[in-house]
Order: C-alpha cells, then sequence, then structure tokens
C-alpha cells in the first residue's frame, strides 16, 4: 500500500518536472524576427513581465520537485513538504494565468484598447508559445492532482479524522 | 484531554476568523471589479464650430483576464460563505467530509491566486503598454478605472494569503493525532512517500 503511494507520487513528480523543464526551456528558445514594412520587429519572451514571471516561476517549481523527489524518503519532513507543495502549486496556477492572459491578448488583440494582435506577424513564436503554455498548464494540473492525492490518504481508517 | 480540546477550539475559531476576514476580502474585490465602469468622452474633431465627440468606455468585461478574476472571487467567497455557513449552523463535517474540507479550500486558493495574477499581470499591461508589441498604454486616459482596478487586486491578494492561511490551518487539523490506547504506537503522521 505505501509502496503504491509512493511510486504514485515519485510518478506524477517526475510527469510535473518534465512538464516544467519543457516550459521553461521551449519559452526561453522562442525567438523571432519579422520584417513589417520597413520595421523589424523582434518577439522575445523577455519583452513581456508575464512571460519573465512565468520562466522563474516554473524554474522554482522545477527545483522545488527534484528537491522534493531526493527528500521523498524522509518522513520527518513530511508536513513542510506538503505546505511546500500547496504553496508551489499556487505559485505554478498563477503563473500559467498570468502568461496565459498576455497570450491571450497577443492571439486576439482588444480591440475596446486599440491593441493589435501580434500572431499574424511572428507565427513560429506563437506556436512555441503555445506548447510552452500547455506545458505549464499540465504541470500546473498535476501538482493540483498531487496535492489532492495526498490528502486523500488521510481518508484510511489507519490515520487520525478529527471530528 | 483538555489540552487535546483547547487546541481544537483554538483552531475552530483561527479557521473562522480567517474566513470571516477572506470573505469580506474576495467579496470587497468582486464588487468592486464588478462595478469597474469608466466613460471618457474625447473631441475627435470639429464641424464647422461644433466640436464632435465621442465617447470611450471601460468596462472591466473587455478584458477576460479581469472577467475571469471577478468569476474566480465570486466562487472563493460563495465557497467561504458555505464554510462559514456551515459552522454556524452546526454541521459537523465527520469521516469523509472533513478531508474534503481541506482538498476545497487548496483547490479555493489555487482558483484565486489564478484569478488574482492574470488580472494583476493584465492591470500592468494597462498600466506600462508594451512598447515591443505596439499597445499604448490606457491609464492615462482612464485614471478611475485602473485606480478601482488596483483597489481590487489588492482586496484580492489579501484573500489569497488568508486562503492559504486558511488551507494551511485545514491541512493542521487534519493530521491530529488520534487517542491513543495503551499499548499501540502513534499512528499520526500523514506519509508523504
Amino acid at each position: 500500500m505505501a509502496k503504491i503511494r509512493k511510486a504514485v507520487t515519485v510518478i506524477l513528480r517526475l510527469i510535473a518536472l518534465a512538464a516544467t523543464v519543457v516550459a521553461v526551456v521551449i519559452m526561453v528558445t522562442s525567438k523571432e524576427t519579422a520584417h513589417v514594412l520597413n520595421l523589424t520587429f523582434t518577439a522575445k519572451f523577455t519583452h513581456t513581465p508575464a512571460f519573465k514571471y512565468y520562466v522563474v516561476a516554473e524554474a522554482i517549481a522545477g527545483v522545488y520537485t527534484i528537491v522534493a523527489l531526493l527528500l521523498s524518503s524522509r518522513s520527518l519532513l513530511a508536513r513542510l513538504i506538503l505546505i511546500l507543495d500547496v504553496v508551489v502549486a499556487m505559485v505554478l496556477t498563477s503563473s500559467i494565468s498570468a502568461a496565459l492572459a498576455i497570450a491571450q491578448v497577443g492571439k486576439h488583440g482588444n480591440s475596446h484598447a486599440g491593441w493589435l494582435p501580434i500572431c499574424g506577424q511572428v507565427p513560429h513564436y506563437c506556436d512555441k508559445l503555445i506548447i510552452s503554455l500547455v506545458a505549464g498548464f499540465v504541470a500546473a494540473l498535476v501538482y493540483l492532482l498531487l496535492l489532492v492525492y495526498t490528502l486523500r490518504a488521510a481518508l484510511s481508517p489507519v490515520f487520525a479524522i478529527k471530528s | 484531554m483538555g489540552r487535546a480540546e483547547v487546541v481544537q477550539k483554538r483552531q475552530k475559531a483561527a479557521i473562522m476568523a480567517l474566513r470571516v476576514a477572506a470573505l469580506l476580502a474576495t467579496a470587497a474585490a468582486t464588487i468592486v471589479m464588478a462595478l469597474n465602469k469608466e466613460t471618457r468622452t474625447f473631441v475627435v474633431g470639429t464641424v464647422g464650430t461644433t466640436p464632435v465627440t465621442a465617447s470611450v468606455t471601460a468596462k472591466f468585461q473587455h478584458t477576460p483576464a479581469n472577467v475571469f478574476f471577478v468569476i474566480a472571487n465570486a466562487m472563493a467567497s460563495n465557497h467561504n460563505l458555505m464554510m462559514i455557513g456551515s459552522d454556524l449552523f452546526g454541521l459537523e463535517f465527520k469521516g469523509f467530509k472533513l478531508p474534503l474540507v481541506a482538498v476545497l479550500d487548496m483547490l479555493n486558493a489555487a482558483l484565486l491566486s489564478a484569478g488574482v495574477h492574470g488580472a494583476a499581470f493584465m492591470a500592468q499591461l494597462a498600466k506600462n503598454g508594451n512598447s515591443h508589441a505596439r499597445w499604448n498604454e490606457i491609464c492615462d486616459n482612464f485614471q478611475g478605472y485602473c485606480n478601482r482596478g488596483g483597489v481590487a487586486i489588492l482586496a484580492a491578494y489579501v484573500g489569497l494569503l488568508l486562503t492559504l492561511g486558511i488551507t494551511v490551518v485545514s491541512i493542521v487539523k487534519l493530521l491530529k493525532p488520534k487517542p491513543k490506547p495503551q499499548s499501540q504506537p502513534l499512528a499520526s503522521e500523514i506519509e508523504v512517500p
């Protein structure tokens, strides 16, 4: 029973680690230059604070996942890891939400504010961003699943449930 | 025995106080952002001697991130309201339902965090613009709208911190050791493998 629980947790953390690594790497290496009329138009992730925050947050979550995988045998730190899991899950959801908000403006524009969409001029940049955002979303979902699975262990009658 | 009861009462009082504060914060954020609207009239030209004006409205519905912000805060306040109501009306959470409360609190925190940060970064974009994408800032024309939006986001951040506190206390409530019989070891810790 404990082995299955440990195996599922390790697998979930590995999936989250892979997703965060993919998100960071693809967003950092996405860069495209377009020539529109006479203007040169470069699209990088550093142009937008939301994407910078996204990269930093996913990197922090990836490092934490590695640390949690290495520390997974010490039961003394169980509560600390649980609380840090909650914090990291919130950081992941916040970073993906911020990046999605800005990416939605980039793809569809905002006619009320006079903001034109940029995906028409830099389609490859937009494609890579989509991949990175999907990976970040998967990381957030997997972390939420991990939290629910960890707390579900409290349903077992062996553990105390205070009424 | 007395010690455990004192701790339990303190936890209940702490959670109740945090829930009321979080409810107030998220409800305030919802209402301020939902009523956020500003109309400005600009003079766009003159026909003869009469100026031709166009009126531009900034509403929260124009931005999907703000719509998500309102919805997330409304759901968070609703969750806190339900939990406060069930505490006041004496519904006890036994057995399966107590971990459900902790899980729901945690999902509430995640939802609120996503809503707040989406709106916060959209507000940053509206305030500073983005010169690389040729997006103009709009806060210099709509200062009232931006101020109210900022207040709503701040209130929601306070609600987010309080919701994080509620989650931590709810999880700690789950980890109570059960009163042990004489000859058995204490089976208390949740294992995080």
